[in-house]
């Protein structure tokens, strides 16, 4: 490539460089770049766990599938594959709270989350939450009865897992998709709670 | 040279404060899509497996100075080199300047949606019965591995209880190395906060791992 890259960080530089090699050796067909960047930035994201939690929300003989074998349940959906070929799915209920940490990497499931933020990746979360989970809790606005015990999940193998949030007060009315829209991202790793219903 | 991972980080401090991020919020410059995209391209080439992967990027000596993307930017050309793929004078020219190597494959773009929604599990069929059952107590290796593993230094020398039994798993520590799958029954072992953080443990949780046979011994 002839064009002047001076306006490029060294790391940019450095992608550009590694892109071209694989491409003239014959190793990456480029086209499948851009469908796997547009797979996780479009197809794959915690909107894929949400619906996944709204159904376990209203159909108690779902939620009892995906507590025995998640992987099978969450594919009725049509969600499976890359890092999420072992799912487990882990229920939040009165007086226990489930949070999911990868100490040693980032391992998240794809499928149902998509790709994880960057604080899950980051050297604070990963390094305090097995050891003081309710003060990373309360860096995201999460406080839980002080009866309320606690699980760390440490995903060190492929199995992984997906948390199932408390269904909020007052939504027994609610479709699925609207109590899908109720559960964010980070109730499904732990570090938040489902949205209370009018709350944004 | 020993092996040293800069990755396994449970349960130390020093690290300062989380910071939460918006739910959309997925990559940060335009490059990083990219390095995750070469990564799994890459690795459908079949010239190594996931937890060389790991390895790779966990043993960067800069580890602790790099945003996500970089380490995982490191550690591809670390095996692509490693593998003879393309040479370091490559990537500094920005060209190829020698034959490629044979690989197994290039993934085409029709065959991305396949080969994701396909995945990659772990689980072989067994050769034998678990060696420890539901409830059991068992005690965790208290010696550092010399090679990738996936047992965290925090939770070395403690005893925990099996939780689940999660079936036979390609084992990470052996097929990091090249070694082959070795596949070894995978249990959820879980500890109390005591056990692990002693006088300083935080009342009210536990925390568990995924540890296969290899990393444990009946307590």
């Amino acid at each position: 490539m002839a064009e002047d890259h001076s306006e490029l960080s060294d790391v940019e530089r450095r992608v550009r460089a590694l892109e071209t090699v694989l491409t003239q050796k014959g190793y990456i067909d480029p086209a499948a770049l851009d469908v796997l960047i547009d797979t996780y930035q479009t197809k794959v994201g915690p909107r894929n766990g949400a619906r996944v939690v709204a159904r376990a929300w209203v159909d108690p003989l779902f939620r009892e599938r995906l507590m025995r074998d998640a992987t099978a349940a969450i594919a009725e959906l049509g969600y499976s594959g890359r890092q999420g070929e072992h799912m487990i799915a882990v229920a939040n209920a009165p007086g226990r709270h489930n949070i999911v940490v990868c100490t040693l990497c980032s391992c998240y499931p794809w499928p149902v989350l998509g790709l994880p933020p960057v604080w899950y990746k980051s050297a604070p979360y990963r390094s305090r939450v097995a050891r003081d989970p309710r003060s990373v809790l309360a860096e995201f606005g999460v406080t839980l009865p002080a009866s309320t015990e606690i699980r760390v999940w440490d995903s060190t193998a492929e199995v992984r897992y997906l948390v199932i949030p408390e269904r909020p007060a007052g939504t027994e009315r609610l479709s699925e998709e609207a109590l899908a829209a109720l559960v964010t991202r980070d109730s499904m790793i732990g570090t938040g709670l489902a949205r209370a219903v009018g709350k944004t | 040279m020993p092996y040293v991972s800069h990755a396994d980080i449970g349960g130390r401090s020093g690290f300062g404060p989380v910071v939460p991020e918006p739910e959309g919020a997925m990559f940060h410059a335009t490059w990083e899509p990219r390095v995750h995209a070469l990564t799994i391209a890459l690795g459908a080439t079949g010239s190594w497996n996931l937890d060389m992967t790991r390895s790779a990027r966990e043993t960067l000596p800069d580890y602790p100075n790099l945003t996500y993307y970089e380490v995982w930017l490191g550690g591809l050309e670390k095996l692509l080199i490693e593998k003879n793929l393309v040479t370091p004078d490559e990537l500094t020219a920005g060209r190829a300047r020698h034959t490629p190597a044979p690989i197994g494959r290039v993934l085409e773009a029709d065959q991305v949606a396949a080969v994701l929604a396909k995945g990659a599990p772990t689980e072989r069929a067994p050769a034998g019965p678990a060696r420890f059952r539901l409830g059991q107590r068992v005690r965790t290796l208290a010696t550092p591995a010399d090679h990738h593993t996936r047992l965290p230094g925090y939770v070395r020398g403690k005893t925990g209880v099996i939780e689940r039994v999660l079936g036979v798993h390609v084992f990470a520590d052996v097929h990091a190395q090249g070694l082959g799958e070795d596949p070894q029954w995978l249990y959820t072992v879980v500890f109390e906060a005591a056990e692990l953080w002693g006088s300083e443990a935080k009342p009210g949780h536990s925390v568990s791992v995924d540890a296969w046979q290899p990393y444990l011994e009946a307590a």
